[in-house]
């Protein structure tokens, strides 16, 4: 009797399985220790909300594997080749810090294993280090900054001061910035790099800007060197005389409510804010609220786009490492970002651009998006790929 | 280079602000290595649960419950691991010691990312010290001079302390020889663990008076180890005087270093200590003549 119930029970188990279903096995390289932390949660949440969502419209099923980075090369590294030579995954996802980025490129390249990079925005990684194996459905630095130059001459500011982290993400986030307004006809009357993640003080800097008679300041900030920049800048009342602009890391509702109120008229242009308004927008946003209790940030986004453009890579039927590379690079869609797609030529996203102002709202701080300005795929930058084969 | 004389003063204003609170940070680490030979790398990270204690403080009773509860339950921190740890840890040597506090940096850091998490908090400045004042005609915030004021206020009640107080006579005599300081009755067991608590408390309230400048993350106990460092092998080892002049000294590097020489702003503390380090080895002012 029991042996019966047991064969029963067996075949039953068999059966229920969906004979054609292809299981794609995903590796997410993110940091869930470390300084970036917050940001490896908000992806992987948003990338979890995406299979939940759309993993129905695929026949494919996805199996994840979570790998913590630390947000260190040589750990990532190490993770990285655990999860292609052990885990044997057909792609991985995720990536927050461009260092981290930079150490695994040679390895996915090499090993041919799909990766699709849900942050880390050093334009070389689609510039002159780009790989057929690497796409990237975050941003890179000067995509975000470059339509802002020239919107901010169009409001006719003509002198800005610039101050940003010395480092490869600052200096390229404000190349992208001071290339477009110069070309409008702007003048850059200060330019300052301050040691990363050794500044505390921005009292000594906020002093330099205030005398170099700016008319505006443009900055690059993220996460707590943003907050301490926003708040010291308020404190030293410059924002009445010298509005503050920036790249939209500078304001993310990630970190907003801890600025406050000093976060306040501060106008950035990011490629997402929780306020676009569209129909798939909306319903991220109360998605994402009713699965963690935040309003999604950019970094959640990135994630739940992600895994959005994994499922649309398998929709075409791909589903080893060759074929979801391939796929991958053709992938477009629209999302809560407004529509995307996938550039061949360089594999980076191309997205819209969105200028917003941070403006008291119901829940604490809220995005008022002043601007849309059009999507444009990046500069060549020195890549060269195979095309893909259809 | 603008020659505003309200520019220079701003930055004056800036040098002495960071110079506060890293002597508010220093002068413990200093006073417990000296009076106990004790390195405690974690004094940062006590620093950073001070920040963290003030912010969540705030959020139930407002900016001045997180100021004087912050230095309290980092103190409370003290007693604890100095019953439970530092005491077992008194005699095993230099090397033993370092090690223990440098694995107590990640465990505390762990336990804040566990109970606060990563995203960083804030914390609201009361009426009182919110705003500007004019000082030589450039407006000013007050939270930075009240900074000042602070570490100024702490370091004259600790002079004070040091030089005319009987306890005060008693720490310097531990300072000075612990074994004989003992051979004269003096209790210097007890006398370590209260300057002990004193030093976490001091922490503690660095971290509080930090809390509403930068912003409250968990590794921000590491990033602000390495200045305390600088400013205690600068100043000398063990003494108020050494840690006030470190301060000063790294303040006023720091900040006119940045806007000098902007490039060589991240290398010319160490520069400095690396001087101090060849012509005087024992920093400017040690405890110890």
């Amino acid at each position: 009797m029991k042996t019966t119930i047991l064969a029963a029970l067996g075949l039953a188990t068999v059966l229920s399985m969906p004979a054609s279903a292809e299981e794609v096995k995903v590796g997410l390289l993110l940091p869930f220790s470390g300084v970036y932390a917050a940001l490896g949660n908000d992806i992987e949440a948003g990338f979890e909300l995406a299979l939940e969502e759309y993993g129905s419209e695929t026949e494919a099923t996805f199996s994840l594997m979570r790998e913590d980075t630390e947000v260190k090369p040589p750990v990532a590294l190490a993770k990285a080749k655990k999860l292609i030579l052990q885990d044997k995954v057909d792609v991985m996802a995720g990536i927050v810090s461009s260092g981290v980025l930079g150490a695994v490129r040679d390895l996915i390249d090499g090993a041919g294993v799909p990766l699709i990079v849900a942050n880390a925005g050093n334009d070389e990684a689609t510039g002159a280090h780009c790989s057929p194996f690497i796409t990237r459905m975050s941003f890179s630095n000067g995509q975000v900054n470059r339509p802002m130059g020239t919107w901010l001459f169009d409001q006719g500011i003509t002198k800005v001061f610039t101050l940003a982290p010395d480092y490869a993400a600052g200096r390229q986030m404000i190349d992208g910035f001071t290339e477009t307004f110069t070309a409008a006809g702007g003048e850059i009357v200060g330019q300052e790099f301050t040691p990363f993640q050794k500044t505390q003080d921005f009292g000594p800097f906020l002093a330099k800007a205030k005398a170099s008679g700016a008319e505006a300041v443009y900055v690059f900030y993220a996460g707590g060197e943003a907050i301490s920049f926003v708040k010291q800048y308020d404190s030293f009342g410059l924002k009445a005389d010298l509005p503050l602009f920036g790249s939209g890391f500078l304001t993310s509702p990630l970190y907003v409510n801890a600025e406050g109120p000093a976060a306040e008229g501060v106008i950035t242009a990011l490629h997402y804010v929780p306020t676009i308004d569209n129909p798939e927008n909306a319903a991220f946003v109360s998605a994402f609220l009713q699965k963690t209790g935040r309003i999604p940030s950019e970094y959640a986004v990135q994630g739940f786009d992600a895994a959005r453009a994994l499922i649309e890579a398998t929709k075409t039927g791909a589903s080893d490492r060759d074929s979801l590379a391939n796929a991958l690079r053709q992938v477009h869609f629209d999302g809560p970002r407004g529509t995307l797609s996938i550039d061949p030529a360089t594999n980076n996203i191309v997205q819209p651009i969105y200028v917003y102002e941070t403006v008291p709202g119901e829940f604490g701080l809220s995005q008022k998006v002043l601007a849309e300005l059009p999507a444009s795929a990046d500069p060549l930058n020195g890549c060269a790929m195979a095309p893909v084969s259809n | 280079m603008s020659l505003d004389p309200g520019f220079w003063a701003l930055q004056t204003l800036n040098a002495l602000q960071l110079s506060m609170l890293l002597f508010l940070l220093s002068i413990g680490l200093t006073v417990i290595f000296g009076l106990m030979h004790f390195v405690n790398l974690a004094h940062g990270s006590l620093y950073a649960l001070g920040a963290y204690v003030a912010a969540a403080a705030a959020t139930v009773g407002g900016y001045w419950t997180g100021f004087f509860l912050a230095p309290v339950a980092v103190a409370g921190l003290g007693i604890l691991l100095y019953s439970g740890l530092i005491r077992r840890m008194r005699k095993s040597g230099p090397m033993a010691q370092v090690l223990v506090t440098f694995g107590l940096i990640f465990a505390l850091l762990d336990l804040t990312r566990i109970v606060w998490g990563d995203i960083a908090l804030a914390i609201e400045l009361p009426a009182l010290l919110d705003g500007r004042v004019s000082v030589f005609g450039i407006g000013y915030p007050v939270y930075r001079l009240f900074i000042i004021a602070l570490g100024l206020a702490i370091f004259t009640a600790l002079a004070m302390v040091l030089k005319r107080t009987q306890i005060g006579a008693m720490i310097r005599a531990g300072v000075d020889n612990d074994a004989m300081a003992a051979c004269l009755g003096i209790n210097v067991e007890r006398l370590f663990f209260i300057v002990f608590c004193v030093g976490c408390a001091l922490a503690g309230l660095a971290g509080a008076v930090a809390a509403p400048l930068l912003s409250v993350t968990p590794d921000m106990g590491l990033q602000i180890l390495i200045p305390t460092l600088i400013v205690i092998v600068i100043g000398g080892l063990g003494s108020l005087q050494g840690a006030i002049a470190g301060s000063l000294i790294f303040g006023f590097v720091q900040t006119f270093g940045a806007v000098l020489a902007p490039q060589l702003a991240s290398v010319l503390i160490y520069a400095l200590l690396a001087a101090v380090l060849v012509i005087r080895p024992m920093g400017l002012f040690p405890a110890k003549g």
